[in-house]
């Protein structure tokens, strides 16, 4: 967890000081973090925390202003070229990196004028370029583990939101990628919905994916993660192994979020 | 004030024609228009300004000046500048490029309403720009505009009883050389309004068609 820059090549991910604003307001205040193959790190916080944000830089789709991020021991985003200005890498390249990085949004974002089986496939089919019969053993294979054989040619407006997002797990999933991100995967849900998503997610764990979640389920948090990490204003506040975080939290603003949310019981509302 | 049944009837063979030279126009330069539509909207909301401010300027150009003043600067005007062009291409090239104008703007608005999820989803996929405006916000952007492009081929179909003016032979034209031979108005040109009816019904049926449908889903 030192983040040794030699090891930083076995590492799905690692990020360097990462500062990124939008305007004038400064919302990563120079993150670190590296994360190990079969890793669950948790990150929770406050809203506007800049959880969402730091997930958005690991793929760049947010571009960051100062640091680095390493995927797979490769920069994404901003390369050095010579002079030691960076630049932002071509859009070929970037593109090449995202394939390996799985995300998944509080709103699902499927496509919906695409049944659950082409949304699944598409891009494997049009990005990786595999045969369609290929990709749809692939898409088969993933539906099964999410627990919805059997949807493929519904189309996404047809399902519940707690089968929408595992069906989105699936796409990103059949991607096959090095490491999955989740953002607040399960807040939208009902809340009779969220542990069916849930189960996915830790099946997922279990067979050793790396994955980075940002949660409000604490639960999962306890028992799924091998890491928690509290971010607030920007910053990494503490970061630790989930049950001594949660029952011995060490700074003043992690007890005060613990403390908030055991008196809101389970109501965990948060606007993304 | 008189209607008369045979000089309706004799009328009938030239005013078939007549809609035929009106429909095949209309036909084209919707499929045309639609074309345009498709690589306007997209420009318009381009990153790269050439092409978002060429495509505001063609928009402007087209939305401002009155579509008889740039058919007869296209047939009478352009000769002068030593350009010549046969009276169907003109009438193609501007029912093509005013129906492309509106359609590039109802494109953009569907664009901007898909939200902004699905291209952040799709890039995260690893797809490029492109790919992700072809295949997941296009298609679906399109789905959601086709009232309003129905609607301006309706407004199309009129608006080529304008090409009237540069010697083509459409509907208005034939039952205007009707009238001359037969002497009477009311009747030919009482042809020409129901064909041109029939002709645009399909679309206002197809218009609110899709308006429930949409409005159901
Ligand atoms: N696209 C954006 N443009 C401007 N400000 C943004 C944008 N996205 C997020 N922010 C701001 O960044 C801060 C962190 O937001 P976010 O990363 O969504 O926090 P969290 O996910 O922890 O709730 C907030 O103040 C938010 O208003
Ligand atoms: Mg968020």
């Amino acid at each position: 967890m030192t983040g040794a820059l030699a090891s930083s090549a076995d590492m799905p991910v690692v990020i360097r000081r990462l500062w990124k604003s939008f305007g004038s307001n400064e919302v990563l205040k120079g993150i670190s973090l590296s994360v190990e193959r079969g890793e669950v790190v948790a990150i929770i916080g406050p809203s506007g925390s800049g959880k969402s944000t730091l997930l958005q830089c690991i793929n760049f789709m947010e571009p960051f202003d100062e640091g680095d991020v390493l995927i797979d021991g490769r920069p994404i985003g901003l390369i050095h070229s010579t002079g030691g200005i960076r630049r932002r890498m071509s859009e070929r390249d970037l593109n090449k990196l995202r394939r390996e990085i799985g995300i998944v949004f509080q709103q699902y974002n499927l496509f919906p004028h695409l049944t659950v089986l082409a949304n699944i496939i598409e891009a494997p089919v049009h990005v990786l370029g595999l045969p369609r019969a290929e990709a749809i053993e692939r898409a088969r294979f993933q539906l099964r583990k999410v627990g919805l054989h059997g949807k493929e040619d519904a189309f996404p407006g047809e399902l519940s939101g707690g089968q929408q997002q595992r069906v989105a797990i699936a796409r990103a999933l059949a991607m096959q990628p090095k490491v999955m991100l989740f953002d607040e995967v399960t807040s939208a849900l009902d809340p009779e919905l969220v542990g069916e998503v849930l189960a996915s997610m830790r099946l997922l764990a279990e067979e050793g994916m790396t994955m980075i979640v940002v949660t409000h389920e604490m639960a999962f948090a306890r028992e799924v993660a091998d890491r928690v990490i509290f971010m607030d204003g920007g910053m990494i506040v503490e970061s630790g192994d989930p049950r001594e975080f949660f029952s011995n939290p060490q700074h003043e603003r992690s007890k005060a979020f613990l403390k908030r949310l055991l008196s809101h019981g389970d109501d965990t509302q948060d606007a993304a | 004030m008189d209607f008369q049944l045979d000089i309706f009837l004799a009328a009938l063979p030239s005013l078939l024609r007549g809609a035929k030279v009106s429909a095949g126009l209309a036909l084209v330069s919707i499929l045309l228009g639609f074309v345009i539509g498709i690589i306007g909207g997209v420009c318009r909301i381009s990153r790269n300004p050439v092409l978002r401010y060429g495509a505001l300027g063609y928009v402007t150009v087209m939305r401002c000046v009155p579509l008889l003043v740039t058919l007869m600067f296209l047939y009478y005007g352009l000769p002068s500048a030593g350009i010549l062009l046969e009276p169907y291409t003109v009438a193609i090239l501007a029912l093509s490029a005013v129906n492309g104008a509106y359609v590039t703007e109802i494109i953009r608005a569907g664009i901007l309403s898909i939200d902004l999820g699905q291209m952040r989803a799709a890039r995260s996929l690893g797809m490029s720009y492109s790919q992700a405006m072809r295949r997941i916000i296009l298609p679906q952007a399109v789905r959601r505009v086709l009232p309003p492009i129905t609607n301006e081929s309706l407004t199309l179909v009129k608006n080529t009883a304008l090409v009237s003016t540069i010697t083509i032979s459409d509907l208005l034209r034939s039952g205007l050389e009707v009238m001359t031979w037969k002497a009477n108005t009311f009747s030919p040109f009482a042809g020409v309004a129901l064909i041109y009816i029939l002709m645009t019904l399909p679309l206002v049926w197809l218009n609110s068609a899709l308006e429930t449908r949409y409005r159901i889903r």
